[in-house]
Formats: C-alpha cells, sequence, structure tokens
C-alpha cells in the first residue's frame, strides 16, 4: 500500500521559500498609512512554507492518484463516462470564445450565439423538441428548471390544484428530490415483474392533481420502457405533462426521440451523452428542451435568429426568469457542440448502437458468475444483484472496493433501490472488447475469492492508497480542513 | 438470514413496526430494515403536532447507503418524538424495537391497527421478500 501523503502544512518549514520579489521601485510607505490597524492582522498569516519544487512534486504525486476516463474503465451506472475527445478542449479553448466577455456587445459576439443558435438545433433535432434553453448548469438543475416551466404552465391556465409528480421506483435518483424542491409531492409508481413501470398502477395513479410523469427511458435499470405511448396518453389525458430525465439518452440517440414518445420537457446530461467532462464539481450543462406550448415559460434569454443577425432574446412573455447568470456554462456548450458536429448525425447513432452492444455483451459475461435480477435485452446498462455473494459473507459494496484493488472504477452500488444489492453496470460505447473482457474476467476472480475467503474481500481494498475507509465516521463527524490547533 | 421479529408488535410491509399503547402507537424501524438499511448515520424526526396518513412519509433515516423514508404505519398526530435519535442515530441498529423507537402518534382510527401483519405472517412476508 503507498502511503498516505503529507499535507502541505505539514511539509512547511520555517522561513522555506520558492520565490523571490525583485526589488522595490516605487516608494515605500508604512502598512498604517495603507490601512487603519483594525484591519490589520495582528499575527502574521501562517501560510505552509515550501521550495517550489516541494509544490511542484506535491500537486504532482497528488495527480497520479486520480482515476479517471483517461485512466481506466470506468463503468459507472446511469453515469455513461464516456471517452470525452481531446478535440472538444481545443475548440473551447480557441482565443475567440475562450477571452470573450459575457458583456461585450453582440455584434461581437455573432459566433458565440452562432454556435449556442446551431447547437439548439442540433439538440432539437436529437430529442424532437422544439425549443432549448442552455442555463441550466447540470442535470439537476435541468430538473428543477423543467418543473419550474411545468408549474408556470399550469399556472398560466388557473389551474392550481395539480400537486403531485409522479416517479416510478426506477428513476433517476435525482428526481424525487427535485420533485420536493419545486414544492410538489412525489408519488410512487411500482414496476412490474419485467423491471418496466406497471401501466395499470399509473392509470390508477392519475387524476387532475398529476402535475407531470417524470420518466428516465430507458429507465435506470437499463429496459426501454416499451408502454411509453400508453403511458404518455393516461397522463395527457387527465391534463399532466411528461418530463423526461436525459440521464440515459445516451442508449437511444438516432433511434427513437422523447419528442416522438409523448414527453413535453427533456433535460439533457450533455456531460454524459454529448461527452463533455463529468464529476468533480463541474462545470456541467444540463439544457431543457421544451414543446411548443411551453416555450413562453422557458428562462431568459433565448438565443434568437432574425435574417443573418443572432440576438439574445429576452421576449419570453411569462417567463420562469433567470436560472444561471448569463447564458449558461457556454464552454461546456462549445465542447458538446464539438462532439455533435464531429460524431455526426450517423456517429451519434453509432454511438448508441455501440453503448447498447456493449451492456448486452458485458452482461452476457457476467450473467455466467453473478445474479442478473432483469434477464432480458438491455438498453446501456444492467443490474447484476450481489445478492447471493451477500450471503457469503461480502456484498455489493464489498465487490466495490475490490474491483478498486484491480485498477477499475466500480459500478454504481445500492442503486436502483428496487434490487437488492444492486451493482449498476454502464460499459458505455468508448470501450473495446478487450476491456469489457477484462473487466468480466476480473469480476468472475472477485467471485472466486468470496467463495474462497469472503472474509477478506469484505475487508478490502488493500492495495490503495487508503484501505477501507470508516464510512460511518466520516458521515457523522467529518473533517474538511486542515486546522493547526487540532494536530 | 435471521432475522429479529418480536412479539406484541405489528408489521408493516414497508418494514415499520408499531406497537398500540391505549390509543396511541410507538412507532419504529424492523430489524430486517435496518439490516437492509445499513449503519444509519442520520434521522429526520417529523415536529410534535404533525399530522400523518397511513403509507405516506413521516420520517427520514439516512444510512451509508441510501436515504429512506419511514412510512406512518396509521393515520393520526405525531406526540413524541425520540430526540435521542439526533445524537445517536445508530441505536436504530442496535437496538431496533426498544431504545430505537422513532415516534408516537395518537391514532385516529385504531382499527387500522388491524390491517398491520402480526409476528407470524410479517415472518413469511420477510422471507418472501429476501427470495425475490
Amino acid at each position: 500500500m503507498r502511503k498516505s501523503k503529507a499535507l502541505l502544512f505539514e511539509m512547511s518549514r520555517p522561513g522555506r521559500r520558492g520565490y523571490s520579489l525583485p526589488s522595490n521601485d516605487v516608494p515605500e510607505k508604512s502598512l498604517d498609512e495603507l490601512l487603519p490597524r483594525k484591519a490589520q492582522r495582528s499575527e502574521p498569516l501562517e501560510l505552509p512554507e515550501l521550495s517550489e519544487v516541494g509544490v511542484v512534486r506535491h500537486y504532482t504525486e497528488l495527480s497520479t492518484r486520480n482515476f479517471g476516463v483517461d485512466t481506466g474503465f470506468y463503468p459507472l451506472g446511469s453515469c455513461t463516462m464516456k471517452y470525452n475527445p481531446k478535440i472538444n478542449e481545443e475548440v473551447a479553448v480557441l482565443p475567440g470564445f475562450a477571452f470573450m466577455h459575457p458583456c461585450q456587445p453582440e455584434e461581437t459576439t455573432q459566433g458565440a450565439l452562432e454556435l449556442l443558435y446551431n447547437f439548439e438545433q442540433g439538440l432539437k433535432e436529437l430529442t424532437a423538441m422544439d425549443r432549448f434553453t442552455m442555463q441550466p448548469a447540470a442535470g439537476a438543475h435541468g430538473e428543477l428548471t423543467g418543473l419550474m416551466v411545468i408549474q408556470a404552465y399550469h399556472r398560466s391556465r388557473g389551474d392550481h390544484n395539480r400537486n403531485k409528480v409522479l416517479i416510478p421506483l426506477s428513476a433517476h435518483g435525482t428526481n424525487p428530490a427535485t420533485v420536493s424542491m419545486a414544492g410538489y409531492e412525489v408519488v410512487q409508481i411500482p414496476c412490474d415483474d419485467r423491471g418496466l413501470v406497471d401501466l395499470d398502477a399509473l392509470k390508477e395513479a392519475v387524476d387532475e392533481t398529476t402535475a407531470a410523469l417524470m420518466l428516465t427511458n430507458p429507465s435506470t435499470l437499463g429496459l426501454f420502457e416499451e408502454e411509453i405511448i400508453p403511458m404518455a396518453k393516461a397522463v395527457h389525458e387527465v391534463g399532466g405533462l411528461l418530463y423526461y430525465d436525459g440521464a440515459n439518452l445516451n442508449a437511444i440517440m438516432g433511434y427513437t426521440r422523447p419528442g416522438d414518445m409523448g414527453f413535453d420537457v427533456v433535460h439533457l446530461n450533455i456531460h454524459k451523452t454529448l461527452s463533455t467532462p463529468h464529476g468533480g464539481g463541474g462545470p456541467g450543462s444540463g439544457p431543457v428542451g421544451v414543446k411548443e406550448r411551453l416555450i413562453p415559460f422557458l428562462p431568459v434569454p433565448l438565443v434568437s435568429k432574425e435574417e443573418d443577425r443572432f440576438y439574445l432574446d429576452y421576449d419570453v412573455p411569462e417567463t420562469i426568469g433567470k436560472m444561471h447568470s448569463f447564458y449558461g456554462n457556454f464552454g461546456v456548450a462549445i465542447k458538446a457542440y464539438t462532439y455533435m458536429r464531429m460524431m455526426g448525425a450517423e456517429g451519434l447513432k453509432e454511438a448508441s448502437t455501440d453503448a447498447v452492444i456493449n451492456a448486452n455483451y458485458l452482461m452476457s459475461l457476467l450473467k455466467k458468475t453473478y445474479y442478473v435480477p432483469y434477464d432480458r435485452i438491455c438498453k446501456h446498462e444492467f443490474i447484476v444483484s450481489a445478492k447471493p455473494e451477500k450471503k457469503k459473507g461480502a456484498g455489493a459494496g464489498d465487490i466495490a472496493k475490490a474491483l478498486l484493488d484491480r485498477n477499475f472504477h466500480p459500478p454504481t452500488v445500492y442503486f436502483p433501490l428496487i434490487v437488492d444489492e444492486a451493482l449498476m453496470i454502464e460499459p458505455n460505447d468508448t470501450e473495446a472488447k478487450e476491456t469489457l473482457d477484462a473487466f468480466a474476467a476480473t469480476m468472475e476472480q472477485i467471485a472466486k475469492d468470496i467463495d474462497e475467503d469472503a472474509e477478506k474481500v469484505a475487508h478490502g481494498p488493500y492495495n490503495t492508497v487508503v484501505g477501507r475507509l470508516d464510512e460511518v465516521r466520516a458521515v457523522r463527524n467529518p473533517v474538511l480542513i486542515w486546522q493547526k490547533d487540532k494536530e | 438470514m435471521g432475522y429479529n421479529i418480536i412479539d406484541g408488535v405489528k408489521y408493516t410491509k414497508k418494514h415499520e413496526w408499531a406497537r398500540q399503547e391505549g390509543n396511541e402507537a410507538v412507532v419504529g424501524l424492523s430489524d430486517y430494515a435496518q439490516d437492509k438499511l445499513g449503519e444509519i448515520v442520520f434521522v429526520e424526526l417529523p415536529d410534535v403536532g404533525t399530522e400523518v396518513e397511513a403509507g405516506k412519509g413521516s420520517a427520514v433515516i439516512e444510512s451509508v447507503k441510501a436515504v429512506a423514508d419511514l412510512y406512518a404505519p396509521a393515520d393520526g398526530t405525531i406526540t413524541e418524538v425520540n430526540e435521542a435519535l439526533l445524537d445517536q442515530p445508530e441505536v436504530i441498529n442496535s437496538d431496533p424495537y426498544g431504545e430505537g423507537w422513532v415516534y408516537k402518534m395518537e391514532l385516529k382510527n385504531e382499527s387500522q391497527m388491524d390491517e398491520l401483519m402480526d409476528k407470524p405472517a410479517y415472518e413469511k412476508f420477510v422471507v418472501e421478500e429476501d427470495e425475490k
């Protein structure tokens, strides 16, 4: 095991420096002349004292501990950790984009506006929606935007009794939280034996208090909701709207579109499907698209075109307002647009094909060793239940740690909640057969290890920088900053 | 796997238990539920006086694995909450039927308690759940 790294503060030595200031070429003034006493520190700030090479080595060493898509296989279910082509980054740092200021006059930002406009046309084609806002900064932010638009729509019609949003048990995890935040009540819809939304239960649940149905299709079980058309009909018949969570769009690009299935609002996680960087706190981007009748409620401004001129359009009569400063995370939109254009329509369809083939291939390999509760052709991801392994003494969480030991990022664990000891595996479109074979062989080896010595697996990992962490203590007593006095 | 299923309380399909005391019920999570959730790290309790509805979320239990609602076993009003859980939520794991009780409620309709499962029925239910 590699040793835990000392902090910069712990490496500090009095008087050590990594810089020398040039001699002063302006007359010196005393601090008292510049700042009143009460604004001055009574004792010097205790910054760590290090040499330049010490700092460089520290951060370089830390960077080698990162695990990302550029270093290895990352089958994190529902997260679509696909490779992010480097050309995305190159385009985003073109000086015309990178050095632009959001308050520049419109005639000097035509290129950027044109990009946003064209990106919107692409997203419309991909989803069969009529208009998009690029403002939301992430998927969940998009969900809130979408629900606020739905709310504004119902209210504009004097329809004030819709206080419920229906969510199937196989929904994307953030949906219930968004519903609560938007002030709605969650109504859970069960799944049937096939793992699909129980249509009869849905029909029973809808009524004049239904604001919307939030659905991920394919679901977090990786299954396509085959009865989406009758589901949409049931919701629309009572005056409710359909919200599409784009978390799993990577499975269906070019094959089917949310708008064609009957959805009224979608959000896209472009850091998933359209290959922009993912995780680490952002920046993300979660554009929201709507059908015609919801356009009057979108956030302002939209990007519109008049003859050859692009402009920021504030003429949105019943707008919900702004959801982000300026126009969202523009840099992320550049990357996603680059990806779309590099791939082309056929390329995007092929990405979905590959994502689905990869998932089914990996499932067929893992099925030999592990229990697959919904054993049918899947879309882009599938669920393994480690319930049998748990009975032997090592469950889903322990298998995840064992994968860390073997240089794989683990799948999502303990989600979706409807499967006990769930491992949610999404191999995505950019992985080669050899990688999938290696992962399957490793999973098989872990199953053997559990048969031989479950206790040992339950105490891993062993080869990582830190071993098994005390997760309970981390939640109850998080120590997030270094404090000198608590050394 | 053996779960501790005790006599003298009623169980819901969502794995809460309720023990009737006069027109009140003491409510908590069953041993099965605490085992499935894993180590519990946080509990969000309702306010005394809150009206709860059978089958609807009435408290929130957070473990290292998941955040789960505790569903009310019957209709009624919260009369007392176990504030000790705020500092030591882990007693739900160690003593789910005793110190780990979550709240007390006044029952609106005592007959709703008859609809819940007794020990033999719940034992059977848990075996079925586990085989799923």
